[in-house]
């Protein structure tokens, strides 16, 4: 059984960065798959990469890690001006965010608009979870 | 008095007009396996002609930072390119070591190399900060799109760190620089065989316009 938790926005708005990354990490070593809605900051990333790092052991195996977001360069004039004023007002929300524990995440494909998600428990050429 | 105040308000700031602009660091990044130190052996072959790393098909080879100092290169016009090249570990967000069990090593070993392995990804992620400009490199028969790719390219880019993406392996029927272009289109992409030396003037001639 693979299981899900979503972690909202707001459950993270607050928090620092370490607290943030923490919070995620620990979801993940309680061998969930963390869907959390929007992203988290360029910088935010690569110190999540340096922490799951520094907690690799022998049951910690690190993350499978993706990012869906819309692109800028597809959006018109008027929709990118009124995701920055969304995003000025509620903070940015926009995308997912997918971290799953290696040990049971094979990989996540994403291409781009489009993830698959391939576990370790079952054949790695079925799909187990398929977002469109 | 007012010569060496000077002086140290430059070196704070990191700025000295006086030094050459061609001691730079170039960072070599990516993730592993993509032919990091093939591209650091072939650029230090040629130019220096001596190597600098040591590579292996078995992931996360290079688990340490390495530096040349002074590699001197010329492009098609005659202008000289100095620079210290650094070759980084691979980045990864996860290191089994029964995946180097599986590539026949023994436990101990592979238990030793997964470790030198975590830390060989802190050291590089640490070493961003001190690029002046990086070569991404990249296999290119892998999906471009993996978060490692994105990740890293999205902290040069918010680090204004230039970036020159090199698509390595195009002697591979597999490969596709068409694919690393249309992920990473605000780049420059410079299809290249490290190992084979395909194409690397024009990547040689792509280093003179991010240095």
């Amino acid at each position: 059984m693979v299981t899900f938790q979503f972690v909202p926005y707001q459950d993270l708005e607050n928090l620092t960065s370490a607290k943030r990354i923490n919070k995620l990490l620990n979801i993940v070593k309680d061998d969930k798959i963390v869907i959390m809605e929007g992203r988290l900051k360029k910088e935010e990333e690569v110190d999540l990469i340096e922490i799951t790092m520094e907690e690799i052991s022998p049951n910690f195996k690190g993350i499978e890690l993706s990012v869906i977001y819309p692109e800028n360069n597809k959006l018109s004039s008027l929709q990118k001006v009124r995701g920055a004023f969304a995003n000025m007002l509620l903070g940015d929300r926009q995308g997912l965010t997918i971290i799953g524990p290696a040990s049971i995440v094979k990989k996540i494909e994403k291409n781009p608009n489009k993830i698959e998600l391939f576990t370790k428990e079952v054949d790695s050429k079925r799909r187990r979870k398929d977002k469109g | 008095m007012v010569k060496n105040f000077l002086k140290n308000l430059l070196k704070k700031l990191k700025f000295n007009p006086f030094t050459k602009k061609s001691h730079f660091k170039l960072g070599l990044y990516g993730p592993p396996n993509g032919g990091k130190s093939t591209l650091a052996n072939r650029i230090c072959q040629d130019w220096l002609g001596e190597e600098l790393s040591s590579v292996s098909h078995i992931p996360h080879e290079t688990r340490e930072i390495k530096i040349k100092e002074q590699v001197s290169i010329k492009n098609r016009k005659g202008k000289e390119l100095t620079f210290s090249l650094v070759d980084t570990p691979g980045i990864a967000t996860k290191i089994d070591y029964e995946d180097f069990l599986k590539k026949g090593m023994k436990k101990d070993m592979a238990k030793k190399r997964a470790k030198e392995a975590t830390k060989g990804v802190i050291e590089a992620i640490k070493w961003l900060d001190n690029m002046d400009s990086v070569v991404v490199v990249l296999d290119a028969t892998k999906d471009p799109y993996s978060q490692v790719n994105i990740t890293i390219i999205g902290n040069l880019q918010a680090r204004n760190i230039p970036v020159l993406i090199a698509a390595n392996k195009v002697d591979l029927q597999k490969s596709s620089i068409d694919a690393i272009k249309a992920a990473f289109p605000q780049y420059e992409v410079v299809g290249i065989s490290a190992k084979y030396g395909k194409n690397v003037e024009e990547f040689y001639e792509q280093l003179f316009k991010i240095a």
